[in-house]
C-alpha cells in the first residue's frame, strides 16, 4: 500500500485519472445537450463505438489524426441523424430507440473490424503535447498540462457547452423545448429542429469521445468502450445537467479509474482482489444513480415526444 | 380587421365547430361566450394556427390568408393567451418573452428586452420582475407575463381563452383596465368567458356558441345574464340558489395545525386548522396552487402527514391509509377526476364499484358476482342520471361531466358521512354542475359534514355554510357565509388581510 502513496505515483494517478475522464466528459457533455432538449439518447455507447472505430479505421489508412477525428464526428452526427428521424420525427419511445442504436454500433463496429482489419494493428495515436511554460511547472504541470491534444478539448468543451445553453438563443430554445415544449410552440420556435440540431451535437460529441478513445490507446478492439458511455448517462443525472457538475462526475470516474489501474500496476491488488476493483467504476455508477435519485432539475419533457395535434 | 368564415373542425367523434363565422374589429372586444366543450378554444386554436380547419376560410384586412402554425400567426399579428398558461417555469420572465424572438445562433443579450419590458408593463399597469422566475410568480402575475408576450410581438389581435377564470376579482378589475386600454390602442381583443357578469361588462359584441355552432349575435346593451345563460346552455337557468339554512351538527371532521409537504418537497399546507360539522359545507377558497391539493390528499390518506392531527367524529385518522379512511366513513371527490377519480381504461360499471369491488355482494370467493354488480349499478345510473350508452362503455369516452357523475355516484352512495370534494364542476357544463350542486346540498340536508374545495369562487360563495381562505398553506381566514362578499374573499385569496 505505501508504494501507493508516494508523490510519484500520486501525481501519475492524477494525470491519468484527468486523461481517463475526457471520454467520459465530451459524451455527458453531449447527452445533456440532447436532455436538456427533451430527448433522453440511450444509444451513447453504441456511437461511441462507431466513432472510436471511424477514428481508428481512418488513422489506420491514412496516418492523419485530424482526419480520423473529423471522421468520428461525421459518423457521430450521422447517427444523430437516424436517431433523430426515429424519436423526434416518427415520435418513437426514446428509450428503447437508444437501446437499438446501442446495439447496432457494438454489432457493426465488430463486423467492420473483422473484414477491414481483421488482426489488431495498433496505430500511433495521439501524442501528448506539453503546454508551453504550464507544462514545465513541477507537479502542477505534470498532472495537468502534459496531455493529449483531445484532453484539452474536452475540458474547454465545459464552458463552452455552458455558454451555448445559457447565453445563446439557440441555447434558450434547447431549454425551452425541453421544459415545456408546447410554450415554445406556441412562440414559433421550432420544437422538432431545436430536438433535431440537440441531438446531432450530443451524437457528433458521443463520437468524438470514442475516437478519444481510440486515439489515446491506440487500438480498437470489440467493445472497446466497455460501458464508458452508460456511465456517461449516468454522469449527467450526476451532474444536475450542468456542465460544472458533470465535470466533477467525470474526474471522480476517472481517478477511480486510474486508481484501479495504479494499484494493479504496483502490484497492489492481484488476481481475485484485481477483479473486484475492477467493478469500482461500475458499483460506482449505481451509488450515484441512488444518490442521485431525487432527479432535481430534470428536464420536465425528457423523453415525451411532442405533437402539436394532441 | 379579421374574418373568420364558416369555419368547421371535426375531432373523432365530436364536431367542435360547425360552419361558424366570427369577426374581430379593431377598438373592439368581441366576447366568445360558450360552456364548456362548445368549441371556443378549437375556434381560436385554429386562428392561431394550432390546428387546421376542415373548412372554411380566414381573412385579415379583406384578404384569404391560411394560418399553417403559431409562427405565422404571430407574424400576421395575432396573439393569443391559452387556457393553460404557455410559459416555461424553469426561465425567467424575460427569458420567456426573449423565447422565439432572435435568430438561432444569435447571442441571447437580455439587457434590450429587460428594458422593453419595464417600459411596456408601466405602460399598461402589468407590473412584473422581469428577472423573477415563472415558478416563483402567483397565477396573475404568469397572466400578465402571457400578454407581455404577446405585446412584444406586436400583436394587433389579441385573443385571451378564459383568462378570469384564475383570476381573483380584484385581478379581473385590474385585468379588465389592461383590456380597455388595449382596446383603446386599435387592437383589437377576443374575450372567451362563460362568466356573464364579466361578459356584460367588458364586451363590446357578443357572440354565443352552443355545441360548435353560433346560436347567437348581440350586444350587452339589448342582453340580460338571462338571455346570455338561456342562449349559452338551451333552457332557462336558475341564477341564485337559496340554500336552507338549518342548524349544523357536532364536529365531524377536525383538522388540527397540519403539516404537509409538496411535491418538491416544499411547505405546502402550513399548520391549517379546520373543523367540519354534521350537516355544514365549508368552502375552501383560493387560487389554483395555493396547497389545496396536498390538503385534500393528506385528508384523505394519500400524503404523508408531516405534523398535527386529523380526526373523524374524534378518533385520530391522520396518516391512515386511504381504504382505512375510508372504513371511517369518509369519502372524497379528487380534483383530477380522469387521474384519479376513475380508471378511464374501465368501464362505467367498473368504475361504479370500484370502492365494493372486494366485498359481498359482489364478490363471493373471490369470484365477482356479475349480477349483483349489475343491479346496483343499473340503480346509479338512473339515480345520478349518468348518461352513458351502456354500462359497459369506457368511462374515458364519457363527457367530463357524465364522468364526474360517476365519481359522485360511487362516492356519495357508498354510506360515507364526511366528504371531502374537490373542484367537483371544473370543466364541466352547467346542467351537470347544477347537478352536482344538487347533490352536494342534498348530502349536506342528510347530515353529512362536507370539505368543499374548489378555486371557483362563485362556487364556493353559493354553496358554504362557512368559507376559509387558503393562501401560501395557510389559512388566512374563516368567515360566516354572510360576510363572505367578493371581494373580500379575493382579497384574502391574494394574501391580503382586512385593511
Ligand atoms: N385535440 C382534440 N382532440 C379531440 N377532441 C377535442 C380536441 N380538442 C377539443 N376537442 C373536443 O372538441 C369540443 C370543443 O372543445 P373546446 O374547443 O376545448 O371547448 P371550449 O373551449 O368551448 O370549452 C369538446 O367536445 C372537446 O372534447
Ligand atoms: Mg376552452
Amino acid at each position: 500500500m505505501s508504494e501507493f502513496f508516494t508523490t510519484t505515483a500520486i501525481v501519475a494517478t492524477l494525470a491519468s485519472g484527468i486523461r481517463l475522464s475526457a471520454p467520459f466528459l465530451i459524451a455527458a457533455l453531449g447527452e445533456s445537450v440532447g436532455q436538456r432538449a427533451g430527448v433522453l439518447n440511450l444509444g451513447v455507447e453504441g456511437v461511441m463505438l462507431i466513432g472510436a472505430y471511424a477514428a481508428y479505421n481512418t488513422a489506420l489508412e491514412t496516418g492523419n489524426v485530424l482526419a480520423a477525428v473529423f471522421v468520428a464526428i461525421l459518423m457521430g452526427v450521422l447517427m444523430g441523424a437516424i436517431y433523430a428521424f426515429i424519436t423526434v420525427v416518427m415520435h418513437a419511445q426514446q428509450g428503447i430507440s437508444g437501446i437499438g442504436i446501442y446495439l447496432f454500433g457494438l454489432g457493426i463496429t465488430d463486423l467492420l473490424f473483422q473484414k477491414q482489419v481483421g488482426t489488431p494493428k495498433p496505430i500511433d495515436g495521439l501524442q501528448s503535447t506539453s503546454v508551453p511554460l504550464l507544462g514545465d511547472i513541477p507537479t502542477v504541470g505534470e498532472i495537468f498540462f502534459r496531455h493529449n491534444a483531445l484532453v484539452y478539448v474536452a475540458y474547454l468543451l465545459i464552458p463552452v457547452v455552458w455558454f451555448v445553453v445559457n447565453r445563446t438563443t439557440f441555447g434558450l430554445n434547447i431549454r425551452a423545448v425541453g421544459e415545456t415544449p408546447e410554450a415554445a410552440d406556441t412562440l414559433g420556435v421550432s420544437v422538432t429542429w431545436t430536438r433535431v440540431s440537440a441531438i446531432l451535437i450530443g451524437n457528433g460529441l458521443a463520437a468524438l469521445a470514442g475516437a478519444a478513445l481510440a486515439l489515446e490507446i491506440g487500438i480498437f478492439q470489440y467493445n472497446l468502450t466497455a460501458g464508458q458511455g452508460f456511465i456517461a448517462i449516468a454522469l449527467v443525472y450526476f451532474g444536475a445537467w450542468r456542465p460544472s457538475g458533470i465535470m466533477a462526475g467525470a474526474l471522480l470516474f476517472g481517478i477511480v479509474s486510474s486508481t484501479v489501474l495504479q494499484w494493479k500496476t504496483l502490484g497492489i491488488v492481484s488476481g481475485s482482489a484485481s477483479s473486484f476493483t475492477a467493478m469500482a467504476p461500475a458499483v460506482l455508477t449505481i451509488l450515484v444513480l441512488v444518490v442521485v435519485s431525487r432527479r432535481i432539475g430534470q428536464p420536465s419533457a425528457l423523453t415525451k415526444p411532442f405533437d402539436r395535434s394532441d | 380587421m379579421l374574418e373568420m368564415r364558416g369555419i368547421t373542425k371535426r375531432f373523432p367523434g365530436v364536431v367542435a365547430n360547425e360552419g361558424v363565422d366570427f369577426t374581430v374589429r379593431s377598438g373592439r372586444v368581441h366576447t366568445l361566450l360558450g360552456e364548456n366543450g362548445a368549441g371556443k378554444s378549437t375556434l381560436m386554436k385554429i386562428l392561431f394556427g394550432l390546428y387546421r380547419p376542415d373548412e372554411g376560410s380566414v381573412h385579415l384586412e379583406g384578404t384569404e390568408v391560411e394560418i399553417r402554425s403559431p409562427a405565422d400567426a404571430i407574424s400576421r399579428g395575432i396573439g393569443m393567451i391559452h387556457q393553460h398558461f404557455m410559459l416555461v417555469p424553469t426561465l425567467t420572465v424575460a427569458e420567456n418573452v426573449a423565447l422565439g424572438l432572435g435568430g438561432a445562433w444569435g447571442s441571447s443579450d437580455l439587457r434590450p428586452i429587460r428594458q422593453r419590458l419595464v417600459e411596456v408593463s408601466e405602460r399598461y399597469g402589468l407590473e412584473v420582475d422581469p428577472d423573477a422566475f415563472i415558478w416563483q410568480l402567483a397565477v396573475g402575475e404568469r397572466q400578465r407575463v402571457e400578454i407581455l408576450k404577446a405585446l412584444f410581438r406586436n400583436a394587433r389581435i389579441l385573443v385571451l381563452d378564459e383568462p378570469t377564470a384564475v383570476l381573483t376579482p380584484p385581478e379581473v378589475t385590474d385585468l379588465f383596465t389592461t383590456l380597455r386600454q388595449l382596446r383603446d390602442d386599435g387592437r383589437g381583443l377576443v374575450f372567451i368567458s362563460h362568466k356573464l357578469h364579466e361578459v356584460m361588462e367588458i364586451s363590446d359584441e357578443i357572440t354565443v356558441l352552443r355545441d360548435g355552432r353560433i346560436v347567437g349575435n348581440t350586444v350587452p346593451e339589448s342582453s340580460s345574464r338571462e338571455s346570455l345563460a338561456q342562449m349559452m346552455v338551451g333552457r332557462p337557468v336558475l341564477f341564485t340558489r337559496t340554500v336552507q339554512h338549518h342548524d349544523p351538527g357536532e364536529d365531524r371532521l377536525v383538522v388540527r395545525d397540519l403539516v404537509v409537504q409538496g411535491d418538491r418537497g416544499n411547505l405546502a399546507v402550513d399548520k391549517v386548522s379546520l373543523s367540519v360539522r354534521a350537516g355544514e359545507i365549508l368552502g375552501v377558497a383560493g387560487v389554483s396552487g395555493n396547497g389545496q391539493r396536498e390538503l385534500a390528499e393528506a385528508i384523505f390518506g394519500l400524503r404523508p402527514v408531516e405534523s398535527g392531527g386529523i380526526d373523524i367524529d374524534g378518533v385520530p385518522a391522520g396518516s391512515l391509509a386511504p381504504k382505512a379512511v375510508r372504513s371511517k366513513g369518509m369519502a372524497y371527490v379528487p380534483e383530477e377526476r380522469m387521474r384519479d377519480g376513475v380508471i378511464g381504461e374501465f368501464t362505467v360499471a367498473e368504475n361504479l364499484v370500484l370502492v365494493d369491488h372486494g366485498s359481498p355482494p359482489y364478490t363471493r370467493w373471490g369470484f365477482l358476482r356479475f349480477g349483483a354488480i349489475k343491479r346496483q349499478c343499473t340503480k346509479l345510473v338512473q339515480r345520478y342520471s349518468v348518461k352513458t350508452p351502456m354500462l359497459e362503455t369506457l368511462t374515458r369516452s364519457l363527457s367530463g361531466g357524465n364522468i364526474q357523475k360517476v365519481v359522485i355516484a360511487r362516492e356519495f352512495s357508498c354510506g360515507a358521512e364526511v366528504l371531502v370534494v374537490s373542484q367537483p364542476t371544473r370543466g364541466i357544463d352547467v346542467g351537470a354542475a347544477e347537478y352536482v350542486h344538487e347533490q352536494l346540498l342534498g348530502q349536506r340536508a342528510a347530515g353529512a359534514a362536507i370539505l368543499l374545495i374548489s378555486e371557483d369562487l362563485d362556487e364556493v360563495l353559493q354553496m358554504s355554510d362557512r368559507v376559509a381562505v387558503i393562501f401560501r398553506g395557510q389559512i388566512m381566514d374563516q368567515l360566516p357565509r354572510s360576510e363572505a362578499t367578493a371581494m373580500r374573499v379575493g382579497r384574502l385569496m391574494m394574501g391580503l388581510k382586512a385593511e
